[in-house]
């Protein structure tokens, strides 16, 4: 696993770390709960075909300037932005979780600026007969169960890397969760499902089968709401995070949709 | 010293098996466990006790906001504040406090505060706490990354609310507002003294010295664990140049007075541990919201734990008076810490017990040695009754008050209320239920 191209670009004044890595098309992702604290298989799996460019959210790993974010407009402006300023205008776009909610959003507030999306358990939904679960109130060592199906997958990701700055990484990893939080406490729901019949693109949804934080029935919510064709797919063996627990599996549910 | 008597208001009858049949006491405790009918007679107890501690003399009378708590049943502590002001007369009214990001418009503090500054005719206290991630994230479904800066644009909308003399339109993050015009307005001017409960991060100590308000430590961990939030503090005072007046600090502390130790121990056992084993019972997941602590704090939390990490050895030894106390850096971690039985409750100085010399010598030393002009006492707690609460708050006025009210002649309080002259103030009629039919 080599490691990708890291730059940086400009949001609201503050930097947003970018990956790129492989050759093809352009394919960007934006990452699930807690981010993208170092590069993953997943992405590897898609560099083999395409060209993945990974922009970091404002606040979550390699990125600052979610304290600016007031709003929901706010934050979808600054997504905007940040997608654009990474190249990513007219590509097709995956995203997981957090990362999925906005990609969902772009593709029906500005419906040219993506081709095919693919959305990994979004957040954004809310149906009080099913709630998701609430991630932000777990006890410390319950996260990474909730998160992953193969717990390790997502405590090695987080995991302190030698030589890192032993202060700095944990606090990194608590306000990727603030950011989170701050687009969607304290129940998840920024009223997605408004604007889902406005997504025109075609539109792969992927459900960890054993997603134990998003309700699986969204699933069916989401397939029934979008207008552009749309598929879903469930990925076995995996958790809410299902491109850590099969990153195999999921690029290549991903690498076939957007052919 | 000023001596104030502060009420949390606890559920009595919490089962024996709380703790181990129940997830928390706080957010997620289940309805079953109130009974409304017991909890009438509850209130009435605890407002009978904070009247009774200003007849026998304290200072002040504290009640504060707490929100799905089964140790603290004052979500609204105005409420209790405005009548306990029509039954008192000298003692102050220390409401510690109002969380500012849970009012909407945060200028309802300043109305209400204005309405019980006017009442007890200038005898308010107003404390502004940011307030628990229990109470405001969790309870009042408040967002943790936003919560300070609401916070700290509601201080600045109150505050102006008390002082514009004219009308004026609030064009803030998160409030606006066309016209701000409150009435009534505050009996203190420019405004009641503000207090400030905080744990112990720098900002916001910096801010207390910047605005002049008063830092509140409110710890249950007692006088152990609070030494080195208190020296944090008060080195921070030495840095920004300000003086050591130690009316600039308040400091919480539980009591139990009586005539022996030995006595003491056994009076309050019971209440003690089941302040400490029921009340104290709080699910974790509930503690450590994301961005409920900044990172500055964040940091100096991770650093210090590097820190003693590498000095645990030194404090098992426990040489220092001062040191053993119950000191994570996060209510999580506190919360897992907590002692339950009597003899380590009182071991780590949560409760200090004693006759009342015993009491006035550690007071003494705590007063000093954390350099406190306001006590806040906690005389009842846990399931104790009203006759033991009474016995403790006579006791201690008559008893030890005398002797640590003379602590820090040489420093003027400058943070305590400026009521109205008493002969300028409401006669406070006698309450004579059923007088006013029979005399029909």
């Amino acid at each position: 696993m080599s490691e990708p191209k890291t730059e940086t670009v400009d949001v609201n004044g503050h930097p947003c770390r970018v990956w790129r890595k492989g050759n093809g098309p352009k394919i960007g992702f934006l990452a699930g709960f807690g981010g993208l604290p170092r590069w993953v298989p997943f992405l590897d799996r898609l560099a083999e075909k395409r060209e993945v460019i990974v922009p970091s959210l404002p606040g979550f790993p390699g990125a600052t300037g979610h304290t600016l974010l007031d709003t929901h407009l706010d934050w979808l402006i600054a997504v905007r932005q940040l997608l654009s300023k990474s190249g990513l205008d007219g590509a097709d776009l995956a995203g997981s979780s957090v990362g999925a909610s906005f990609v969902a959003e772009m593709a029906a507030l500005w419906p040219q600026s993506v081709r095919r999306i693919a959305i990994t358990a979004p957040f954004g939904l809310y149906d009080p007969k099913e709630p998701p679960a609430d991630v932000w109130a777990q006890k410390a060592d319950a996260v990474a169960g909730l998160l992953c199906l193969n717990e390790a997958t997502y405590k090695d990701m987080k995991a302190v890397p030698s030589g890192a700055n032993s202060v700095e990484w944990p606090i990194e990893q608590v306000r990727a969760s603030e950011a989170a939080a701050r687009v969607f406490w304290p129940l998840g729901n920024t009223r997605l499902h408004k604007r889902l019949p406005m997504i025109e693109a075609p539109t792969l949804i992927l459900w960890g089968e054993q997603d134990r934080l998003m309700p699986r029935s969204y699933a069916d919510w989401i397939k029934r709401s979008v207008q552009g064709k749309s598929e879903i797919r469930v990925v076995k063996d995996a958790g809410h995070l299902a491109e850590l627990d099969q990153p195999d599996a999921v690029a290549k549910a991903i690498l076939e949709w957007m052919a | 010293m000023k001596l104030m008597w502060f009420h949390l208001m606890p559920y009595t009858e919490l089962p024996d098996d709380f703790r181990h049949k129940h997830p928390s006491v706080w957010v997620d405790i289940h309805s079953s466990l109130f009974d409304p009918k017991r909890a009438h007679l509850m209130y009435n107890d605890f407002m009978d006790e904070l009247e009774y501690a200003a007849e026998c003399g304290f200072d002040a009378i504290c009640v504060n906001e707490h929100h799905s708590n089964g140790y603290g049943l004052m979500p609204s502590p105005n409420l209790i504040a405005t009548a306990l002001s029509r039954r008192t007369n000298n003692a102050m009214i220390c409401v510690m406090g109002n969380s500012l990001a849970l009012y909407n418009p945060p200028t309802r503090v300043a109305e209400e505060f204005a309405m019980i500054d006017c009442i007890s005719g200038g005898r308010l206290i107003a404390g502004f706490p940011v307030g628990t991630p229990m109470d405001t994230c969790y309870a009042y479904g408040q967002n943790p990354s936003m919560l300070r800066e609401r916070y700290l644009e509601a201080h600045d909308l109150v505050m102006k609310a008390w002082t514009e003399k004219e009308t004026f339109s609030f064009d803030g993050r998160f409030n606006q507002q066309r016209y701000v015009n409150i009435w009534p307005r505050p009996v203190q001017q420019p405004h009641p003294p503000v207090w400030i409960p905080g744990g112990g991060s720098v900002e916001t100590w910096r801010w207390c010295a910047e605005m002049d308000y008063v830092y509140c430590y409110l710890s249950y961990y007692g006088y152990k664990a609070g030494a080195a939030t208190m020296k944090g503090f008060w080195d921070e005072m030495d840095r920004l140049g300000k003086d050591r007046n130690p009316y600039r600090a308040g400091f919480l502390q539980f009591v139990g007075v009586a005539e022996s130790r030995s006595e003491a121990m056994e009076r309050y056992a019971e209440a003690a541990e089941y302040f400490y084993g029921r009340c104290l019972h709080v699910d974790s997941r509930f503690a450590s919201p994301p961005g409920y602590n900044t990172e500055a704090t964040q940091r100096a939390g991770l650093e210090s734990q590097i820190a003693q990490a590498s000095k645990a050895a030194a404090e098992e030894n426990g040489k220092d008076k001062l040191s053993g106390g119950t000191t994570g850096t996060t209510a999580g971690s506190r919360f897992n810490m907590v002692a339950r039985e009597m003899a380590d409750i009182v071991e780590r100085g949560y409760v200090v017990v004693g006759s009342p010399k015993d009491v006035i010598e550690q007071l003494e030393h705590v007063a000093k040695t954390l350099n406190v002009g306001h006590f806040m006492l906690l005389l009842q707690y846990g399931n104790m009754s009203k006759e033991l609460t009474k016995y403790n708050t006579k006791l201690f006025a008559e008893k030890v008050k005398p002797a640590l009210s003379k602590l820090f002649p040489e420093w003027e309080d400058k943070w305590w209320p400026k009521p109205m002259a008493q002969s300028t103030r409401a006669a406070l009629p006698a309450f004579q239920p059923g007088a006013i039919a029979a005399a029909e």
